[in-house]
């Protein structure tokens, strides 16, 4: 099958470039290794729109960081994907002015608008602050998305446009073509014209299989709580330290889908599959947490995740490859990376149109239909919906309060969720304080009644099944 | 939006659930019983190993066939059984809200409440377990639902952190169904669990288990492929230099048992930091007039015959408050436990006349010891036990006239 594009890697840079990419008159086919997108670095990060004070002023990471905070909040209104503009603050004890001083003039290089406020002004915004916080950079611009409902909504959108999403598809070889490129995969070969590698950490190595440029690549794990949804009400803003080499430090942040996180860590790892938590880094969370912090809650913790950065030199790597043509690549996607997601799409997008003069398709999907979803139903709106359809009137999962209709919906969506994780990321069931404990064998009963599968070849996610052997059979 | 009205709204259809409904309606309240699963019954449902109903009916029976005989009971009763119905808010009208395929969105007005809604696991998350996420990590319910609701069996070779009574059974349970479970792990010195179950599903099998032990992180991507352990100090802190490694794919978690109390969070109920569930009065009502607690929702037991005991009193109370026979113009006091006793319970007990039966639990296992209960000088009972351990609930029978004030109820060497 030919294309005229193929992006490979189904993260959220992956995803924000094929749907800008669905919207001209072009074939464009995504792969993707795992059975998800939002599947590894998008799934695990902290879901901040970050401000984009911090960037070093004249890189990459600042441009598509202020330019990506100003393109996410119509995105994720127009794909329906939680989040809020909470703003941030980076916190500073009486000894560290001079420091929250200096970014806040890389702030006004970078052109963000931010304001130093004192000890009053902060316990306004955010009553819990530790009591040795003096000073704090506020940056309304700043919030929280969900990364990956945002990752599976430009993902949806794309396809609902007609671009193409292969899942299960790992590229194992790329080469030069008559047409352009032959990408080889373990599902599959496909021709196309322009190769976009947003591989995320295997990026540095999809370069490498095409014969692109070679880059070192390094990895940092950060590790973080996420903290049952009563805690929510005690904090208000993403709170940072001052930031350090390793990174913008251990935050504490509400998330999109209602919890509070304690997070990332900073640990050096030579391996781009390294998201296993550690003792040690989760006690430097407890450690680390109550000195900006104080209604901390360690004992509310529902869920440890780590997830990886992935690191190229100090920027991001986003161009045409000088080697290959029509090779073009954004890699060592880190912080601010979803952030950035937007923003690097559109750059992506001005490229290839550029190079294939493409014109926009007649009719375009911009808004997309909202989700319906329990929480956000009126009295009316659910009788009427339970009187169509019952699934609507049984909670399935109890902690989030989904319903079988949201998981069916969610099983038939463009791109349908076939694992119990991928429903977990598209309706939040099994992401409460049971972590589906009850919820998870009736989960795995709905996707094997839909997909007409065995309850045991229902899988978790990554391949693995849940279930994985019959009880013994009396004959 | 349908309304319905009862004297006795019975939140939960588990043991503690029909039993306290049974004991409304047989009191003569007009009863209803909200369940979120298919069928009454609950955790019972799923525990198809023997153990139940031989202190409460004088026979020993399975999780369902206990289960079933209240289902019968309640069935042949003018009670009003609403199936997959999830109670959604409870609020200080004693009105609550719930959502059920055949009713939709419906309010329940009630003139009394009895909360009856279980407990749930406490899972890898809680715990912060270290290591990556794979499949094949479960709570010990979660496996046990997999393997004798579904007919599934999750892995073969097992390894269980915790020693709660859930983790026994489905170490026995899987070892008949042909897996391996290679270790039991536990965090305390002692057992958390019943010594029986101890002695017949783990000693039987020849299944070892390491007391202060704990997992150090687990490991593997897609399914688990095995984990590491260590012996933990005397502040439970795993020391690492002592790190085992044992392969695995599946993980069963035992580790403690949480009553579901989310439903009070708009109501100002006083709760028990212990047992979290509600503190309550010896008619089981919480400090929330006219909402009652039992069973694993109110503190966690060991034997559900004793969950049925404390139901039908909770559920008699509830009636009596709805039918207004509620003559209560008695005199509280407190009790309260210490000296190793962790809790003692009912929180509140009247003044007066007869026999009040008063549960507690022990923070770590004590031989030949002496249970006492004192109103402040004076020794009101005194028991001799010949072992209590955290794993059994036990209980002593205070009489009430001689209660002058506060009691204190404690361990003696």
């Amino acid at each position: 099958m030919k294309y005229d594009c193929i992006v490979i890697g189904g993260g959220v840079i992956g995803t924000a470039v094929l749907d800008r990419l669905a919207t001209y008159s072009m074939r464009a086919l995504l792969l993707e290794k795992e059975d998800d997108v939002a599947s590894f670095t998008t799934r695990a990060n902290s879901g901040i729109v970050h401000a984009g004070y911090d960037c070093e002023p004249n890189t990459l990471k600042a441009r598509f960081n202020v330019r990506g905070n100003e393109l996410m909040w119509q995105d994720v209104e127009d794909l329906d994907v939680p989040h809020l503009k909470c703003g941030s603050i980076v916190v500073a004890r009486y000894n560290q002015l001079y420091q929250l001083e200096k970014l806040a003039h890389k702030a006004k290089d970078n052109g963000v608008l931010i304001q130093l406020i004192d000890r009053e002004t902060i316990l306004k915004m955010e009553p819990n602050i530790s009591d040795e916080v003096v000073y704090a950079l506020y940056a309304p611009s700043a919030g929280i998305v969900s990364p990956y409902q945002l990752c599976i909504a430009y993902a949806d959108r794309a396809v609902t446009n007609g671009a193409k999403i292969k899942l299960d598809t790992e590229v194992i070889g790329i080469e030069k073509s008559e047409y352009g490129y032959k990408v080889t995969t373990t599902n599959g070969k496909f021709e196309c014209r322009c190769v976009i590698n947003c591989a995320g950490a295997h990026g540095a190595d999809i370069n490498d299989l095409a014969g692109a440029e070679h880059y070192e690549t390094t990895f940092r794990r950060g590790d973080y709580f996420v903290i049952d949804n009563t805690e929510r009400k005690n904090i208000n803003t993403v709170i940072f330290p001052l930031p350090t080499e390793a990174g913008k430090g251990i935050l504490v942040a509400p998330t999109a889908d209602g919890n509070v996180i304690y997070g990332p860590t900073a640990v050096d790892s030579t391996s781009s599959d390294d998201t296993a938590t550690s003792l040690a880094s989760l006690d430097e969370i407890r450690r680390s947490v109550p000195g900006s912090y104080k209604s901390y809650a360690f004992n509310k913790c529902i869920r440890v995740y780590g997830g990886l950065r992935t690191l190229i030199g100090h920027d991001f790597v986003v161009k045409q490859s000088e080697i290959l043509d029509d090779f073009i690549m954004a890699i060592g996607i880190c912080s601010p990376g979803l952030t950035s997601a937007p923003a690097i799409a559109e750059y992506i997008e001005q490229m290839v149109v550029e190079k294939f003069g493409l014109i926009k398709k007649e009719k375009v999907v911009t808004v997309m239909r909202k989700h319906k979803r329990l929480e956000n139903l009126s009295e009316k709106d659910l009788d009427k919906l339970i009187a169509k359809n019952q699934a609507w009137g049984r909670i399935v999962c109890r902690c989030e309060k989904i319903t079988e209709a949201e998981i069916v919906a969610a099983i038939h969506s463009p791109l349908p969720a076939t694992t119990v994780d991928a429903v977990k990321r598209r309706t939040r069931a099994g992401m409460g304080r049971c972590q589906g404990g009850f919820c998870g064998p009736k989960v795995m009963e709905i996707i094997s009644r839909e997909l007409n599968i065995p309850l045991n070849e229902v899988k978790k996610g990554g391949g693995a099944a849940i279930a994985q052997y019959k009880v013994k059979e009396v004959e | 939006m349908r309304t319905l009205d009862f004297d006795v709204a019975v939140i939960g259809g588990g043991p503690a659930g029909m039993a306290a409904a049974l004991a409304a309606q047989k009191a003569g309240a007009k009863t209803v019983i909200l369940e979120r699963d298919v069928r009454l019954g609950g955790i019972l449902n799923q525990c198809i190993h023997q153990g139940f109903g031989l202190h409460y009916f004088g026979e020993e029976m399975t999780g369902p066939e206990y289960a079933d005989k209240f289902r019968k009971k309640v069935e042949k009763k003018d009670i009003t059984v609403m199936l997959e119905c999830m109670v959604l808010s409870l609020d200080k009208n004693k009105t609550v809200t719930a959502l059920s395929p055949e009713y939709g969105l419906c309010k329940i007005n009630a003139g009394a409440i009895v909360l009856a809604m279980g407990c749930r696991e406490r899972t890898a998350g809680a715990i912060a377990l270290a290591g990556s996420r794979p499949a094949g990590i479960y709570t010990a319910g979660m496996a046990q639902k997999i393997c004798n609701v579904d007919g599934y069996l999750v892995g073969k070779d097992v390894v269980i952190l915790g020693s709660g009574d859930i983790g026994l059974i489905m170490a026995r349970r899987m070892t008949t169904e042909g897996a391996s479970v290679k270790l039991v792990l536990e965090l305390m010195p002692y057992s958390s669990g019943l010594k029986r179950n101890i002695v017949q599903c783990l000693d039987d099998y020849g299944i070892p288990i390491k007391y202060s032990h704990t997992i150090t992180r687990v490991e593997g991507y897609p399914r688990l492929t095995g984990l590491y352990y260590a012996p933990v100090g005397e502040d439970r802190k795993p020391i690492l230099e002592q790190e085992e490694y044992i392969a695995c794919d599946t993980l069963l978690l035992s580790v403690g048992l949480i009553p579901e109390n989310d439903l009070l969070s708009g109501l100002d109920v006083e709760m028990s930091r212990v047992t979290q569930g509600a503190v309550v009065d010896e008619k089981r009502m919480t400090s929330f007039d006219g909402v009652f607690s039992c069973g694993n929702v109110l503190h966690v037991h060991d034997l559900v015959d004793n969950v049925s005991e404390e139901a039908e009193i909770a559920g008699n109370s509830a009636a009596e408050y709805a039918l207004g026979k509620y003559a209560d113009t008695a005199e509280y006091v407190n009790v309260t436990a210490t000296d190793g006793v962790r809790y003692a319970l009912p929180q509140r007990i009247s003044k007066g006349e007869g026999k009040v039966r008063v549960f507690f639990r022990v923070g770590d296992v004590y031989r030949n010891c002496k249970l006492v209960a004192e109103c402040g000088e004076e020794q009101i009972l005194s028991k001799k036990f010949m072992v209590l351990a955290p794993g059994e609930m036990g209980s002593v029978e205070l009489d009430k006239s001689r209660i002058s004030g506060d009691v204190v109820v404690r361990l003696k060497k």
